[in-house]
């Protein structure tokens, strides 16, 4: 495998109670880089992240994080794995019973045995990172969503990782907000170091900070490519996803009888 | 043509779902004994569950003691007068409360208090996706939120129920020796002489033991167990009373047939 591939996926695969959510995926995801991830509701784009996290166990295929095979490790492995990782979650999840200094402190307390003076001076610069230095004091029931997310980011990169995951990082978020949070996974990814993964459904916002896409559809990667193959792509899917239209390859109905059968069936049957 | 073997297959399916429910809260509880180093080892986590456990739970334990005590008082001198005894009320407030009442309706009053509570806060953390954030960071959820959560819970208990019969002697005693006018010196001397340590307040301390062990193990279960919805939080929350409940008064049976048989 070249040095210069963070996340290597091969083949993966993982069902849920017998029901495919994931049927073969690839990818390989390089160092430095931010990836998104893209596809509808439910095409697996979640369950691939935490099969990349360790979180689930895939059921056939491999997730290789730096040449070390995720899906093999014993839990001890996977907890010295997961500190080199951050990940920010859908709506944050915050710890509510802290306040906003201690939830970007917990992974410093945790890990490490640094004095306390030191863990505020690094709070305080990851908070400084998110534009929210002030806002230390504040509980998570005080925060807009928006600034939830941010601080959720602060205490993602807390331990410097070397893959930053973010789980629909602009899910509800208002456009000014969302335009931030999109800077500053771009922003911060390039400060750190870092390789970033994204999984989202909100095209454009990813289009302008990402440099390679993928599109997931029930469980395949269906298509792939950097912002300007995928803005100029002919393939329906992307076609259909990157312009939001109702009509294409995929469905907006749930599966359902025809109309006829529907309305019409009993009375035919009559 | 109705399906005659659907009932019974009903039945088999929950009787299934139960003894694996069962068999999960084992390999939890074995999970939390296996965790539980932290919990001792950073005291702050313990002490901050001690205290939301046991001393929140401290208002409902003493009062609900109170008039505990003073019922049994006035019951208790009721049916006494009867045969000329009423300086045994002592004894008969002291022993219903040490051996029974004490740890078992301050269980029932932990599980109310503090096990929802738990259940409440476990399960809210998982909807909100805070265990998998704690994972995600390498920190074992079992050890940092369920472990500190049970050994609080399991340290709390005995101790409100030791409060709870303490608060019921005094509540006897008011109502005997200050209401009624029972003889002071003869109330608390009967007590002293009939109450034995060893026979009826240790094996008192040992059920209060089990019963918080019970329903902290329940209460710390249900939430992690709980399905990540609103409506998966209350259902679980109802299941950590009913539970407790029900297993606080299964076991009162079995140790009270262990531990008194009559040959005091």
């Amino acid at each position: 495998m070249p040095t210069d591939i963070l996340v290597d996926i091969e083949d993966l695969h993982f069902a849920y109670d017998g029901r495919p959510i994931l049927r073969g995926i690839d990818m390989r995801i390089p160092r430095g880089r931010v990836v998104a991830i893209m596809g509808g509701s439910g095409c697996g784009k979640t369950t691939l992240l935490r099969c990349i996290g360790g979180q689930l166990r895939p059921s056939g295929g491999v997730v290789r994080f730096g040449g070390d095979v995720v899906s093999a490790m014993s839990e001890k492995d996977l907890y010295r794995l997961r500190r080199k990782m951050g990940m920010l979650f859908q709506f944050g999840a915050l710890f509510t019973d802290m306040s906003v200094f201690d939830n970007v402190a917990f992974p410093l307390r945790e890990h490490s045995a640094l004095p306390e003076g030191m863990v505020r001076d690094l709070v305080l610069m990851k908070l400084e990172a998110v534009g929210l230095r002030g806002a230390g004091r504040l509980m998570p029931s005080e925060l807009s969503g928006g600034m939830a997310r941010r601080v959720a980011l602060a205490r993602a990169i807390a331990l410097d990782p070397m893959l930053v995951m973010y789980d629909e990082p602009f899910a509800g978020l208002d456009p000014i907000a969302l335009g931030v949070i999109g800077q500053l996974i771009r922003r911060l990814n390039d400060a750190l170091g870092a390789t970033s993964i994204m999984v989202t459904h909100d095209v454009h916002e990813s289009l302008a900070i990402v440099d390679y896409v993928y599109f997931l559809s029930e469980g395949r990667v269906v298509a792939e490519g950097t912002p300007d193959e995928i803005r100029t792509s002919r393939d329906p899917f992307v076609h259909q996803f990157v312009h939001a239209e109702a009509a294409g390859p995929v469905r907006f109905d749930y599966p359902a009888p025809t109309v006829g059968d529907e309305f019409l069936g009993g009375r035919r049957h009559a | 043509m109705p399906d005659l073997f659907k009932p019974i297959r009903r039945l088999g399916h929950a009787a299934v779902e139960r003894i694996w429910r069962l068999g999960f809260a084992t390999r939890f509880l074995f999970a939390i004994l296996q965790h539980s180093g932290m919990a001792f080892l950073r005291l702050p986590l313990l002490l901050r569950e001690i205290y939301f456990s046991g001393v929140l739970s401290l208002v409902i334990i003493l009062v609900s003691g109170l008039f505990v005590g003073l019922v049994l008082g006035l019951q208790g001198y009721e049916t006494l007068q009867r045969y000329g005894s009423t300086e045994a009320l002592g004894v008969l407030v002291a022993l219903s409360l040490t051996r029974e009442l004490g740890p078992v309706v301050a269980g029932l009053l932990f599980a109310s208090r503090a096990g929802s509570s738990i259940t409440a806060e476990i399960g809210l953390m998982k909807a909100t996706e805070q265990l998998k954030a704690m994972d995600m960071m390498a920190v074992s959820p079992i050890a940092r939120v369920v472990a500190p959560r049970f050994w609080g819970g399991v340290i709390a208990m005995p101790l409100l129920a030791a409060l709870f019969s303490a608060m019921g002697v005094i509540g006897g005693w008011l109502i005997g020796v200050v209401f009624i006018g029972v003889d002071d010196g003869a109330f608390w001397s009967q007590m002293q002489a009939s109450v034995d340590f060893r026979y009826d307040i240790v094996n008192g301390v040992i059920k209060s033991m089990v019963f918080g062990f019970a329903v902290a193990l329940i209460a710390v279960f249900e939430g992690y167990d709980s399905a990540p919805t609103a409506e998966g939080v209350s259902r679980a929350i109802t299941r950590t009373v009913v539970t407790s409940a029900l297993a606080i008064l299964a076991l009162d049976f079995v140790l009270t047939s262990f531990m008194f048989r009559g040959t005091s």
